[in-house]
């Protein structure tokens, strides 16, 4: 079912990859590492993104929660000294917001898109008022090499000696991609976006599905933004998440809703990010850098406006569920 | 049929705000009897059986399923005990398989996983049993009406269904598949399953019930059976007063056409052609019917000629005027008028006014606005008038569409678009969902605006109102005109044929009146 | 996040008319937010006493400052004018079902637009204004139809494209005002200062700019209710298929309604560079886009409600300095207020979705092929 061209820029891009590190391996191994650190958050938002829509609820607030993630997460460990209790102080928060908007867009039935402003807005205030500066982690993630195939040529460094949030993440992306298709739930959580009366008369509770869904991908938000601050940047900034909650929707769409789709939209995300900046970095094209700046910006819409009619959304996607 | 009671409801009672659905309601029904729950729109049929499957909770009575006192959490729990669906509007994932429809929600499974190749294997056993056949890896959007109803009906017996509830089973299918799919309705209640169908088609009441419970205003007016009754007294239970079956109208004398289309075509959503090289006139002073299965290429040929749709033509005018490529709002401004299939969806806007809907799409003309501004008194006044002059139900002109009934808010829809005088009056389904007090008022508008010299074509769905209505009678089939005959000589049969693609037995005539 | 029409953002109100409804109904859905503002001032004030300062103090603080002297006035009023109309323009896109999220943005470009038809030309004032006022409104038009025309003809969201633009605006103005037109002579990224012709004057103690957001919301207000293209807007927004059987074509609304909503907050910009700040500089305008998203759910889409919302918060956000400079208390309180006060308005919206029975849009799906 993947499109045809998705597999054609797939073998270009590899293509690209192999031929440039014959030429400069050094570069290219850290234009891959760079693009990968930018992808690991979005992925885990486009998740979190992913995981709603299928279950029919349409989440812009993804933003409010990594903000709110980053946040404890990086205060928790700061504050109590332990790197791991920061990282589930993030979670908890992810949680609790995950909780917070279920309430608001499947219990209530509110309007989803002014729930998740609601969320952002909400997000942006608290994070900001109980801003304290000064405070610093106790340690830096450790990095995890993992023997033997991080000797692997190309794929070890890049891959295979990282943090641990980005092996989680690996691994969360291809657990949601079995569950999605594989399991009961996935399938159940397919039928609630797609056709909720079909999963209700089916014996299906879709309140209860969605609720209890939209509150467990606010923790994979909750991952995402501890690892932000935790393992990215390794600091808090008022409104550091930078709209990444926005940019990962749009990776959803172009992952067509799929898991492994949106790891590989993420990762082409993030490539095109990392040769920008490398290219500006050996001032091989002279562009003033707001110009690169902007560059993943502009690529969204774009890829966004040319995606448009090729991927099809979940059928129920943003409409509450009313029983006639 | 044997005398064992598998469902027994007494004194079953349903509220909603402002209405009750339900009063002390009581039904017996026995293992493999067929029992017909007949009424009009409203008369509490689909809410007696949602009680009765678990989507609701009764406030009053008792349900008995099997001798057992149950109440009910859920449709979970209904069908543990037995009770199955099968929907009038298909309650299926059109992006699923067949198999992976009939399993949801009682998947075989090991662990956590779906054991798809066993879920297959179990559908087509199932199929196979009751004679019925399905692809089970085919996705249910590729396939056609009929076949989806098979996967509905599927989907009830996978459960082990021994109380199965059908709700209007044959809206949706030709007089050849509704055969069929009694005959296999018969063939469920001989093998031990009992049928409870709703529907408000008295022919197939007749056909195939042991008893027939008829319902108005939500309480069972009367329990009787095929022997004892005929459609005059089966129509005559539902609305409590003599009903005029058939409609009164004079003859047609057509004028000049206003409607002239050759080689009409135009594509579905998905892009494949739904109409192809229609051909068709329609006169002033004439009522021509379209009649056809739902799904047919009847949406499309009207959004077309409504402008909704892009089309091809190699002639399309209404009044001499060319229409090729002209949208909705240049079509209405060629005086045409049209009543959509769905008057919730397209005809009006639910939470407007009534006032607002009355000038829904005549909001911009000079008697309502001027250079831009709208003239508000004009609005209103018009609005009186047309309630008034079209009975439609409401306390103010002021109360939005949305609080009004089925079938007043279709009067509005065709007050509105009366209103205009058009010279074309396209009707779609106009009397779906819509109360038999107010099927009749509407017939009679339709022909009144035929008797001052409009022109009207109509799709429906419902034969008799084809029949009944029309002058001149178009078959559609595959998105195609296949055959044309006057109104006053139809035959039902042959009808009936020519809707499931069958040939004409007559001659055929060329359908350039 | 595509349909087949506009993401009918849902706000609760039912007919557009207003001299329709019952009248509780009118003085209810007045209530609801007055009630929510008190309340979320109380919560407020228990976060400020647990940073150890008097809840009442504060806030006395917080609007002595606002509202203690005509000086507090001048500046309410110059910080409510942007804010009226960034509101107006979120307003205006939720009429039509879209929810523009992109006003910053959208004002930003204006504001640099705009400042340099000020500083780059001389012209007699009653030439000069309005020429740079509507140059500044139509790069927010420009702006927003960006996000239009994708919305309407490729159906794609216009809450992501609209905060993709947010991101690249800033880039891009960062660029214009430190290169080409940036102010020779000195450091900063700023533009040079508008000509004298083309400023906004304040008139005695009331800046020209507030009575302009006034007039234009006070027009807004009619324009929606008594206007044909009004009606199309809001038929646009309630049911879009029901517009295109309406003969209303629902693309062009669309862009065009992105469109309006962009010049409006492109007014925001522009009456700002060149009534408050005269030039443009960059960080002038932070947080007005979301503010103006606060204003227009707080006033339900209403377009003269977005007056008192717009003071309200522009209340706030005076007073919030002094309140700093007093009591201590970080001027983002304001934020927490307001949001709290976002969350209390909202809630009660879902008693009135419930209860409303909803346009179903469900078709009937067993009989087409």
């Amino acid at each position: 079912m993947r499109a045809r061209w998705a597999w054609t820029l797939t073998v270009i891009i590899l293509v690209g990859i192999l031929f440039s590190y014959t030429q400069d391996e050094l570069r290219t191994t850290s234009v891959l590492s760079f693009s990968l650190r930018v992808a690991i958050p979005l992925i885990i938002a486009a998740m979190v993104g992913l995981v709603c829509e299928r279950s029919g609820v349409i989440n812009i607030g993804i933003e409010g929660q990594l903000l709110m993630s980053a946040f404890a997460g990086f205060f928790g460990a700061a504050l109590t000294g332990s790197l791991i209790l920061g990282t589930l102080f993030g979670i908890g928060t992810g949680l609790i917001m995950g909780a917070v908007f279920a309430t608001g867009a499947v219990a209530w039935k509110m309007d989803q898109i002014i729930s998740g402003t609601i969320i952002n807005i909400i997000a942006t205030g608290l994070t900001s008022f109980f801003y304290a500066q000064g405070k610093t982690l106790p340690a830096s993630t450790p990095v995890v090499a993992i023997p033997y195939l991080k000797d692997l040529p190309l794929v070890g460094p890049v891959l295979f000696n990282n943090g641990l949030f980005t092996y989680a993440a690996i691994i969360i992306v291809i657990f949601l991609q079995i569950m999605l298709f594989l399991t009961i739930w996935g399938m159940r959580t397919r039928a609630v976006g797609e056709n909720p009366s079909s999963a209700d008369t089916s014996g299906i509770n879709v309140q209860r599905t969605r609720f209890i869904n939209v509150t467990l991908a606010g923790g994979l938000a909750g991952v995402a933004g501890a690892y932000l601050s935790i393992e990215a940047a390794g600091t808090f900034e008022r409104g550091f998440t930078a709209g990444r909650g926005f940019t990962a929707l749009a990776i959803m769409i172009f992952g067509a809703w799929n898991p492994v789709g949106a790891f590989a939209a993420a990762l082409f995300f993030g490539l095109t990010q990392g040769v920008a900046s490398q290219l500006q970095a050996d001032e091989v094209i002279d562009i003033p850098p707001q110009f690169i700046n902007m560059l993943p910006f502009v690529l969204t819409i774009v890829l966004l406006a040319v995606v448009a009619g090729r991927v099809r959304p979940p059928a129920a996607v943003g409409k509450p569920y009313e029983k006639d | 049929m044997e005398d064992e009671l598998v469902l027994e409801v007494a004194g079953l009672t349903k509220r909603f705000p402002g209405v009750v659905a339900n009063e002390d309601v009581s039904l017996r029904v026995h293992k493999g009897e067929i029992v017909a729950l007949l009424g009009e729109n409203g008369a509490g049929k689909s809410t007696l059986v949602k009680m009765i499957y678990g989507l609701y909770r009764p406030d009053e009575g008792e349900i008995k399923i099997k001798g057992e006192t149950v109440r009910l959490s859920g449709p979970r729990e209904a069908i543990r005990r037995g009770v199955g669906m099968v929907h009038q509007h298909f309650q299926l994932v059109p992006v699923f398989t067949v198999a992976e429809n009939v399993i949801l929600g009682d998947e075989p499974r090991r662990l956590s996983f779906i054991e798809k190749r066993k879920a297959i294997k179990k559908v087509t056993a199932l199929a196979e049993k009751h004679g019925m056949a399905v692809d089970p890896k085919a996705l249910v959007r590729d396939l056609p009406v009929g076949a989806q109803q098979r996967v509905e009906i599927l989907k009830a017996l996978y459960r082990r269904a021994d109380i199965l509830i059908m709700d209007e089973p044959t809206a949706v299918l030709t007089p050849q598949e509704t055969d069929e799919l009694l005959n296999t309705m018969k063939g469920f209640a001989a093998n031990g399953v009992a049928v409870i169908f709703i529907t408000h088609k008295l022919r197939e009441v007749l056909a195939i019930a042991d008893k027939i419970e008829v319902l108005r205003s939500g309480k069972v007016v009367g329990t009787t059976t095929p022997a004892e009754a005929d459609q005059a007294k089966l129509a005559q239970m539902m609305v409590g007063r003599s009903v005029l079956l058939s409609v009164e109208k004079s003859a047609s004398s057509p004028k000049e056409i206003v409607l002239d289309v050759v080689g009409f075509s135009s594509d579905s959503d998905i892009g494949l052609p739904a109409i192809r090289n229609v051909d068709l006139t329609v006169r002033s002073g004439e009522i021509v019917g379209i009649a056809g299965v739902e799904g047919n290429g009847q949406r499309e040929l009207v959004e077309a000629l409504t402008g909704i749709r892009k089309s091809t033509a190699t002639k399309f005018t209404i009044n001499d005027e060319n229409a090729i490529g002209a949208g909705p709002h240049e079509i209405h401004g060629m005086h045409v008028g049209h009543v959509p299939e769905d008057r919730e969806k397209d005809g009006l806007v639910a939470q407007y006014s009534i006032a607002n809907n009355m000038v829904l799409n005549r909001f911009d003309e000079p008697e309502f606005s001027r250079r831009g501004i709208r003239n508000m008194d004009a609005v209103n006044s018009q609005a009186t008038k047309l309630v008034k002059d079209f009975d439609v139900r409401t306390p103010s002109i002021k109360t939005p569409a949305n609080s009004l009934s089925g079938g007043n808010k279709q009067k509005v829809v065709i007050a509105r678009e009366l209103s205009a005088n058009p010279s074309l009056l396209i009707a779609s389904q106009p009397t779906r969902g819509v109360d038999v007090g107010s099927i009749e008022f509407i017939h009679s508008q339709i022909i009144s605006a035929r008797d001052k010299g409009a022109a009207v074509l109509l799709v429906s769905a419902e034969l008799d109102e084809v029949l009944g209505l029309s002058d001149r009678i178009l078959v559609m089939y595959d998105g195609q005109i296949v055959a044309e005959l006057e109104g006053a000589s139809a035959d039902r049969a042959e009808i009936g044929r020519l809707m499931a693609g069958g040939h004409s037995e007559m001659a055929e005539e060329s359908s350039h009146g | 996040m595509s349909s087949d029409g506009p993401a009918q953002t849902d706000l609760g109100f039912t007919d557009p008319n207003p001299t329709l409804g019952p009248k509780y109904g009118r003085v209810k859905g007045v209530a609801i937010p007055i009630v929510s503002v008190f309340l979320a001032f109380a919560v407020g004030g228990i976060l400020i006493y647990f940073q150890g300062v008097n809840p009442l103090t504060a806030y006395r603080v917080l609007f002595e400052s606002a509202l203690g002297d005509s000086d507090g006035y001048l500046r309410v009023m110059q910080k409510s004018t942007p804010l009226i109309f960034t509101g107006l323009a979120v307003v205006v896109g939720l009429r039509v079902g879209l929810f523009n999220i992109g006003a910053q943005g959208q004002l930003t470009v204006a504001a640099i637009g705009a400042a340099w038809a000020g500083y780059n030309f001389d012209l007699p004032a009653i030439i000069h204004l309005p020429f740079a006022l509507g140059f500044g409104m139509l790069c927010g038009a420009a702006w927003a139809s960006i996000a239009g025309v994708l919305r309407a003809y490729r159906n794609v969201s216009e809450v992501i494209t609209t905060i993709m633009l947010n991101s690249i605006a800033i880039a891009l103005v960062d660029y214009l005002a430190s290169r080409p037109f940036k102010e020779p002579d000195q450091p900063l990224s700023r533009t040079p200062l508008v000509s004298d012709s083309a400023v906004f004057a304040t008139f005695g103690s009331i800046p020209s700019g507030f009575v302009i957001a006034l007039i234009v919301s006070l027009f807004f207000g009619w324009f929606l209710i008594r206007t044909t293209e009004g009606f199309r807007f809001n038929t646009v927004g309630l049911n879009p298929n029901a517009a295109r059987y309406a003969g209303i074509s629902v693309k062009r609304t669309v862009v065009l309604a992105m469109a309006v909503s962009g010049a409006l907050a492109g007014m925001g910009g522009a009456v700002e560079t060149m009534g408050v700040v005269g030039r443009f500089e960059p960080g002038f305008n932070a947080g007005l886009g979301f503010d103006g998203i606060t204003i227009a759910l707080l006033a339900r889409a209403n377009p003269i409600a977005t007056i008192p919302a717009a003071i309200l918060v522009g209340i706030l956000r005076t007073g919030a300095n002094s309140l700093q400079f007093e009591t201590g208390i970080e001027p983002e309180v304001v934020d927490v207020i307001l949001a709290l006060t976002l969350l209390f308005v909202a809630a009660p919206i879902v008693s009135r979705y419930i209860f409303r029975i909803n346009a179903k849009r469900k078709s009937k799906s067993g009989a087409k092929s």
